[in-house]
């Protein structure tokens, strides 16, 4: 029956393409135009000829050089294995198993991407660097290096692969585990059997996420890499050492390879993958089991108390007059430098970051409807998921230097955004949007194509399925996105750092800023208050989502 | 019907744009909150009425620099002083960021000056036809090597940054080394201080440049014996690290025992209270300016003028020497942080042939350390 329905209405659909079209020619203007603007430089000479591919050829001819193209996969390999398995393991602990300290575990596992990365790093050296406090009681490790990077970027990529997998397990189908149950599946098998497989298409998207995460991230492998190179920093050496951007691009378009490779991964799995929730699903109810909870709950403590350290570093380095040398307490490192935008830079990153989250919610959000509600446009779409995945591979640097070349031309129309906060708010759309997108389309891809068929059948428009019953349906996924954006917007230095405009300064640079002037104390004390409206944003998100079930329990009950 | 969310998403893009307008209006009041005050916030005049009164000039300017953001603070409240109706509107980022960007702005200049930005990213400016010529009022005092040699000149020179060993006292002595051990280049070698060593990578940092650069002059400029002495160093080097200030704030935090620098980085280390001893080699300091430049624009903005006047006037000049003591009208008096007559430290910089032979130098740094110690992970 649906599939008849189908048939009906897949022919061209006018709004639906203009729609369609209308974002996709809003994300080529964003991504496409100035990514090319870039990239050119990559087949041109320093004097601006065309040379061909002598600028890779000289790449790879560099023995020194390629062999950061190695480096950078080991360090992604490592890294998004150990997250992803952490993640994994810590999304199953609080969707699956009645541990106690539930919320305080689901906070504590996103402190990572409260505070910039900077921080991590820092954290890191009080932890294990040659003076540090794990170092001074005999664990000797070689941090500054391999160790350090992947030790960094688990711990950047962690948070994403839990989120991912907690969104995902959430939205379980009750009947599957009662009928495991009801024909006597031991829990182990049931676990692999059935939990396993149901996050397959998670898994594979948070393989790419934190793969493409850790490739192209340069916060850590500049302050903790030693002499190891990634591609990352290799960027950063040619633009900002050598001014060479003819060999940064090079090295910018390299860093795309694992976004393609994902999108074709990508394709292959989707002809596959259908949706998992029909409107038929039951919630599920989690069963007690001691030993289960025991070594989930020590897991989660571990990763919880890990993470906590880091955060104590940073009170201690913010509190104290001088640390290590004076520890006694202060708040003079919450007086900022003038220049740094003071205070000011702060309210400035949070009305960024407003907006960042406000219209980045609703355009991803419409943008994976889109993508996955819609029938026909088959050309079109797959443009669509494609540009969807680049933007993951795209280091800040590389978006921050493309939008400087396309949007502060005299030529560009859109000139005038340039040097505002719409061009800050642009480029944080644009360079945090894969991960809600997936967020996006995994909650949209749980969601029973039924309830489109049906409003088709009753001929009632898709807006206002969209508004009505899918987007309510995804709530969680929404605020989930809404709190991406605007956490990471808080935090983000890479990008703005080529962008902000006098007028407008951000936290996160001053943190930077601060951070190179050797200001750690000032750093640690912005990177606090950087951390507590992100836990209060995200408190909120918890009240909403309580009043929330309270309102579809009471809802039920009637 | 689906027309409706076209609808919304135009409306939704117009918004972005719109508020993206207000913001960077001047007149709006939240950029009055945001940006940085340097003045008292006064409306801001169109362009041609600028100059009605020279005494009293009012607006504001675009400043790019590379200064670390607590002089910045300091030095503006000292010319706002003199001329508290100009705004001067700032962007500070590291010496290499902050010309990537200006380099990357070119066809379309934000900024209307450059202020205290290494002189080597100056001279790659210059090549590209970015900076407009001005002679700045009082440009005789500055010393004819610490000003571009173009008549009117470039850029100019205000002070100068020269490489320096950071020692850590206590991690010396575990190495059974004390500070009064490590006197040249040459100590640098000794056995002790194998994998002890930290210092700025010369393709991300100007200060390991210029470190190399001087290295390379002191040798002799065309010989290997430079590159013999950077292979000798390379074995007892622990990590290259992309900031000229890091090695020696590794070293004041005792991550490493010795950090090849710059003066002010150890110096400032030192008065905040940490274990370390600052030395300049014997042999002399490879050394960079920096220096204040205006840009090329379709309009100059005649407050441009004033401030690169006020930039290296004898009330600047003191201001930087409280910094960074080599200024660059020479000069007397004692400097804090050294002993001697720190000028008499520079080595007599061939800033002609270090720009010539930039890219091969890096090339070849790169080839025999970078991949090297890559590999040997």
């Amino acid at each position: 029956m649906p599939d008849r329905i189908k048939h009906r209405f897949s022919g061209v659909n006018l709004p639906q393409l203009t729609v369609m079209s209308c974002m996709l020619a809003a994300f080529t203007v964003v991504l496409v135009l100035p990514l090319f603007s870039l990239f050119s430089n990559a087949f041109l000479s320093k004097t601006g000829g065309f040379v061909g591919l002598a600028n890779y050829a000289r790449y790879f001819d560099t023995p020194s050089l390629s062999v950061s193209v190695w480096n950078t996969i080991d360090i992604s390999l490592v890294s998004t294995v150990f997250s992803a398995v952490i993640g994994f393991l810590y999304a199953y602990a609080l969707a699956r198993t009645r541990i106690p300290f539930k919320s305080f575990f689901k906070y504590t596992a996103l402190i990572p991407i409260f505070i910039p990365t900077i921080v991590h790093a820092l954290g890191l050296v009080y932890l294990f660097g040659n003076q540090g406090i794990l170092t001074g009681l005999g664990f000797h490790t070689e941090l500054y290096g391999r160790f350090g990077i992947i030790l960094s970027e688990i711990i950047f990529t962690f948070p994403q692969a839990f989120l991912m997998f907690y969104v995902a397990l959430e939205y379980a189908d009750g009947r599957l585990y009662e009928a495991a149950d009801s024909m006597g599946v031991p829990p182990l098998a049931k676990f692999l059997r059935v939990a396993l497989p149901e996050v397959k298409y998670t898994a594979v998207n948070v393989f790419f996420v934190c793969f493409t995460l850790a490739f192209t991230d340069f916060g850590a492998p500049k302050v903790i890499g030693g002499n190891y190179n990634v591609l990352a920093t290799d960027i950063y050496k040619q633009v900002a050492g050598q001014f060479n951007m003819n060999m940064g691009a090079v090295v910018g378009t390299l860093l795309l390879i694992p976004a393609v490779l994902s999108f074709i991964v990508g394709r292959l799995m989707d002809s596959r993958n259908t949706g998992t929730i029909s409107a038929k699903s039951t919630t599920l109810t989690i069963k007690k089991s001691r030993p289960r909870d025991a070594i989930f709950f020590t897991l989660c403590a571990f990763v919880t108390l890990s993470f906590l350290t880091l955060i104590a570093s940073l009170f201690l380095g913010a509190l104290t007059k001088y640390y290590p040398f004076d520890l006694s307490f202060t708040l003079k490192h919450f007086a900022f430098n003038m220049s740094t935008g003071g205070m000011g830079s702060y309210f400035n990153s949070l009305e960024m970051s407003l907006l960042t989250a406000v219209f980045g919610t609703v355009f991803v959000f419409i943008y994976a409807y889109m993508m996955e509600k819609t029938n026909g446009l088959g050309a079109l779409r797959k443009y669509g998921k494609l540009l969807s995945v680049l933007p993951l591979a795209l280091p800040g640097m590389v978006i921050g230097l493309s939008y400087i070349f396309f949007f502060n031309s005299p030529e560009n129309p859109l000139n005038f955004i340039y040097g505002t906060v719409a061009i800050l708010v642009l480029s944080n759309i644009l360079h945090y949007f894969s991960v809600p997108f997936f967020t996006a389309t995994g909650a949209l891809k749980k969601l029973d194509r039924e309830y489109e068929s049906v409003s088709e059948s009753m001929n009632i428009p898709r807006y206002k399925t969209l508004l009505l019953v899918s987007a309510p349906l995804s709530l969680p996924a929404i605020l989930e996105i809404f709190m991406y954006y605007f956490v990471n917007s808080m935090v983000t230095v890479s990008a703005v750092v080529f962008l902000y405009s006098a007028h407008f300064k951000v936290a996160s640079i001053a943190i930077s800023h601060m951070e190179e002037a050797g200001d750690i104390s000032q750093a640690a004390a912005m990177s606090i208050l950087i951390l507590l409206i992100n836990v209060f944003v995200r408190l909120l998100y918890e009240l909403i989502i309580r009043l929330m079930k309270k309102r579809a329990r009471r809802k039920e009950a009637i | 019907m689906q027309k409706l969310a076209t609808i919304f998403i135009a409306v939704l893009l117009a918004a972005l744009m719109l508020s993206g307008c207000t913001e960077g209006g001047a007149t709006s009041p939240s950029v009055e909150d945001t940006a940085q005050e340097t003045a008292t916030p006064a409306p801001v005049a169109d362009e041609a009425a600028q100059e009605t009164d020279p005494s009293t000039p009012e607006g504001e300017i675009t400043v790019y620099t590379a200064l670390e953001d607590e002089q910045v603070t300091e030095y503006l409240a000292v010319f706002n002083a003199q001329y508290p109706d100009v705004k001067v509107n700032i962007v500070r980022e590291s010496t290499g960021v902050i010309t990537a960007r200006l380099l990357a702005e070119k066809d379309n200049p934000q900024a209307d000056l450059i202020w205290g930005t290494a002189a080597s990213s100056m001279m790659v400016l210059d090549d590209q036809g970015m900076l407009e010529p001005y002679t700045p009022a009082g440009v005789d005092r500055i010393l004819p090597e610490f000003k571009s040699d173009k008549q009117p000149p470039t850029w100019v020179g205000i002070d100068a940054w020269e490489t320096a060993f950071i020692v850590n006292t206590v991690k010396l002595e575990e190495l059974g080394l004390s500070p009064s051990d490590i006197k040249s280049y040459e100590d640098l070698l000794r056995p002790e201080l194998k994998g002890q060593i930290v210092m700025s990578n010369p393709n991300s940092s100007g200060t390991g440049f210029l470190t190399v650069a001087g290295l390379l002059q002191l040798k002799g400029k065309d010989t290997e014996a430079g590159w013999d002495y950077l292979n000798k160093l390379h074995e007892n080097v622990d990590q290259y690290v992309h900031s000229g200030s890091k090695p020696a704030k590794m070293a004041a935090a005792g991550e490493c025992a010795l950090g090849v620098s710059f003066g002010y980085a150890g110096i400032s280390q030192k008065s905040d209270g940490a274990p370390v001893e600052v030395i300049f080699p014997s042999e002399g300091s490879g050394w960079d300016l920096e220096a204040n430049a205006l840009m090329k624009k379709s309009e100059i903005n005649p407050i441009s003028h004033i401030f690169l006047d006020w930039a290296i006037s004898d009330e600047a000049m003191a201001l930087y020497k409280e910094n960074y003591p080599i200024i660059a009208t020479g000069g007397d008096g004692t400097y804090e942080g050294y002993d001697s007559d720190p000028v008499k430290q520079l080595i007599d910089n061939d800033f002609v042939w270090t720009a010539q032979n930039r890219e091969a130098i890096l090339e070849k740094w790169i080839k025999n350390y970078d991949g090297k110690s890559a590999a040997e992970e």
